[in-house]
């Protein structure tokens, strides 16, 4: 019986055909994505990364619904020019808390995943309200709305528990603490910002926005902004540590 | 059967589903009155109203029909279903204008960033979701499930299984696209490219996909011919794969059952390799099988030869699915993802090249003996136009993914311009030759209302396209050059807002490309319109007397 013929058994019978076909398909995926779940080189080993406060994941929900990464990617490649113009480029370990990852595919404005710390809060304010105002050439939307719009508080802490089961180690007391920790990252007067710093060392409290009152989603959006890409000190990381 | 005719009785079918949208009127109508956000309210309340009307439509149709359901045959003529067929290419053809012209708007916002309004609902970041879904998943699967409803009854001579579930796919999937549309412009995304719909609307695409592949299937199984033909073993790889992809790259924690918002499971590398391991075979088994379907069909039916080459086109399927699901990291090329990974996707994305020519030489040399009608028959001369697409944009793709080269396109325009050849030369063409074969045969016309009209579309478009990916393979060269430019100082030479700028030129002319497809594609609503309204004296043979495969 030539090839040809034996074929007949996937034309003639539509089960075998499924079978077929999802055995020919699970491969590749198989191949490609299990070991990643498992091979240790796939993330390397850092000191520094921690999971976002609640006011960063505030704004990163903000970044995620205005649909940011369809025009800035997160990812740094590792080309002379892209470190020059970024920075060192992106770890896999720098992206391992964030649901979903948001590394993008086009670069219509530049890569953000280390625009933390680059420029002030008052330049990212104004910028998001206004692009046009700072940078005239610009062709990114303007997004007045966010500074009149407050963070809503009710969801804070169950985004925390969401992303609790899916992975993110945040501890009970975080969680609890959620609403608190929203409000104290924003107001640097606020009596909660000791407690604060304890459960999220190094995070930056100031008022983004500059605006007194509860914290507003230009608030929740600068404050991820502004330490997306500082978390991990490269003076310190030693790469050759992670060659397996 | 037999028994029905003196009493009528509901169909178990028909009374739980029934049941079943009235239930899920009220509970949906509870989930809106207790909504968490405004987003997830409008949608429950949308979703109580479909249900309603789902309910009291089944019931009226009930009233409406005979005792009996129609019958399997007509005096042994198979009785084809043509209803949810003729629903899903007129929703196609809405899908297609409106995506088409959210991407004009779109395009314009790039180029005049005033068109953003300022407004969160019209801001480019909600907007080019709703475009890519409207003419992915809206235009382009409306297209494939009227074509794939057509061709597996034709090929297997037999009714299409089920009573209601066709109408239930077919509605189904169009709520799905509302509920996914709407929910782009109130923010409600999870920001994964292209699987951007969030919990709910994944889980009732769940539903009406199982329904689709169950319908699909049973009719293969009840087919009158000994062999499956070619055209249902890729609609087949079609319907499986995506909704493998669906259910690998969309697991998700909601929140609370009462609002929007989730979180995916996946997280950082291992979520970009789901993601693009779905991204990429969207592409692979949505835009590309789902579409060769139908131009393995399509393309011998309207040429009136057969398909060049059975075993050429056994080894094209085999090997198609295979290599395709391995591709997706050529869109991880330098990025954290694993070296290993990457070099695995490059390797099988240039081995990709192959099969896809191979099919693209099946569908070409199909005309062999009947190159003459290009001239006369502009539908023809559609269908195998986007042949030639799919085969410049299937040499494009493995090329692009080669690291090398992928250092300079990704991130830039020429990527936007590889999807769009595809996108409209490959897939906008093989589908509108699709309908204006379709339309006649479902309305019984004998012709399309005007074929001049039809030279217009072709011609128009082409123009477009043209211009279109052009501008594109121009502003995404020149971008990634400016990026990499160097000074002979060893500075780099430009800075990112002035390679921004030196867009802009060919942002206007991509606009007027996409202007020109969206005018085409009005062309044909019009066209095809009159031919449905075409008078009863027109109407062509009957259709039960069209040849079957």
């Amino acid at each position: 019986m030539s090839f040809w013929t034996r074929h007949q058994i996937f034309e003639k019978n539509s089960i075998i055909l499924i079978a077929g076909i999802l055995v020919v398909i699970a491969i590749g995926g198989l191949v490609e994505i299990t070991p990643l779940f498992y091979l240790k080189s796939t993330i390397e080993v850092v000191d520094g990364v921690r999971p976002y406060t609640p006011l960063e994941l505030a704004g990163r929900n903000i970044y995620v619904r205005e649909g940011c990464y369809l025009c800035h990617s997160q990812m740094v490649r590792p080309l002379r020019d892209e470190i020059e113009r970024y920075g060192h480029f992106s770890l896999a370990a720098e992206s391992m808390y964030d649901h979903p990852f948001q590394w993008g595919s086009k670069r219509t404005g530049p890569d953000l995943a280390r625009v933390g710390a680059k420029y002030s809060d008052e330049w990212h304010v104004t910028h998001l309200t206004n692009p046009r105002a700072i940078v005239p050439q610009s062709v990114m939307p303007g997004y007045p709305f966010l500074a009149q719009t407050e963070v809503d508080t009710a969801v804070v802490a169950d985004n925390l528990k969401a992303s609790r089961i899916v992975g993110v180690p945040y501890s009970d007391e975080q969680i609890k603490n959620a609403v608190a920790d929203l409000k104290a990252q924003a107001d640097p007067d606020n009596v909660g910002t000791d407690a604060f710093g304890k459960r999220y060392p190094k995070a930056v409290i100031r008022n983004f926005d500059s605006k007194a009152g509860a914290p507003t989603e230009m608030d929740a959006l600068v404050a991820y902004l502004q330490m997306l890409g500082t978390l991990v000190d490269f003076k310190l990381y030693n790469e050759k540590a992670n060659l397996r | 059967m037999q028994q029905t005719q003196s009493t009528k009785w509901m169909t178990h079918g028909e009374a739980g589903l029934m049941l079943f949208f009235a239930m899920a009127a009220f509970v949906c109508a509870f989930a809106a009155a207790k909504a968490l956000d405004a987003p997830f309210a409008f949608h429950a309340s949308l979703a109580a109203v479909a249900s309603g009307v789902a309910s009291f439509a089944i019931m009226n149709r009930y009233l409406d029909r005979p005792a009996s359901l129609p019958p399997e045959e007509i005096s042994g003529k198979p009785n084809y279903n043509l209803g949810p067929i003729k629903c899903a290419s007129f929703m196609a053809m809405f899908w297609g204008i409106a995506g088409f012209a959210v991407g004009l708007l779109i395009a314009s916002q790039l180029a005049w960033p005033l068109l953003n309004l300022d407004l969160p609902w019209t801001s480019f970041g909600r907007l080019r979701p709703l475009h890519t879904s409207a003419v992915i998943f809206a235009f382009g699967g409306n297209v494939l499930i009227a074509t794939s409803f057509y061709v597996v009854q034709r090929t297997c001579r037999t009714r299409l299984v089920g009573d209601l579930a066709p109408w239930f796919v077919v509605l189904g999937y169009n709520f799905f696209m509302v509920i996914a549309g709407t929910g782009y412009l109130l923010g409600v995304t999870q920001s994964k490219e292209y699987a951007e719909p969030e919990w709910y609307a994944d889980l009732w695409l769940t539903i009406v996909w199982v329904v689709y592949l169950v319908v699909f299937v049973m009719t293969l199984v009840k087919r009158k011919e000994p062999h499956i033909f070619v055209a249902n073993w890729f609609y087949l790889a079609f319907i499986v794969t995506i909704a493998v992809l669906h259910l690998g790259n969309n697991p998700a924690l909601p929140v609370s059952l009462l609002g929007s918002k989730s979180y995916i499971a996946w997280a950082g590398v291992q979520d970009a390799m789901f993601q693009w391991w779905y991204g990429h075979n969207a592409v692979g088994f949505f835009l590309t099988a789902g579409f060769l379907a139908i131009m393995y069909y399509f393309i011998p039916k309207r040429a009136e030869r057969p398909v060049y080459s059975y075993r050429l086109s056994i080894i094209h399927f085999w090997s198609l699915i295979f290599l395709y699901i391995w591709a997706g990291p050529h869109h991880l090329h330098y990025t954290a993802l694993p070296d290993w990974t990457q070099t695995l996707g490059m390797t099988f994305s240039v081995m990709l090249w192959m099969p896809s020519w191979g099919g693209m030489i099946n569908g070409l040399m199909t005309l062999s003996g009947a190159w003459d009608k290009l001239r006369t028959d502009p539908v023809l001369r559609m269908l195998v136009v986007s042949v030639a697409f799919y085969g410049m944009s299937t040499f494009e793709g493995p090329m692009m993914s080669i690291k090398v080269v992928n250092s300079l396109s990704h991130y830039t325009d020429w990527t936007i311009g590889h999807v769009h050849s595809g996108a409209l030369g490959w897939v906008g063409f093989v589908s509108f030759g699709a309908l204006y074969c379709l339309v006649p045969w479902l309305w019984g016309r004998k012709e399309l209302y005007s074929l001049k009209l039809v030279n217009w579309h072709f011609w128009i478009s082409t123009i477009g396209i043209v211009l279109y990916i052009s501008a594109m393979w121009v502003s995404g060269i020149l971008q990634g050059l400016m990026w990499r430019a160097y000074t002979s100082l060893g500075f780099l030479e430009y800075s990112f807002i002035e390679t921004v700028e030196a867009m802009h030129p060919f942002y206007v002319i991509r606009a007027a490309g996409g202007a020109l497809f969206l005018i085409g594609a009005l062309i044909m609503a019009y066209n095809l319109w009159m031919t449905v309204r075409a008078s009863e004296a027109d109407v062509g043979t009957e259709l039960a007397l069209q040849a079957a495969e």
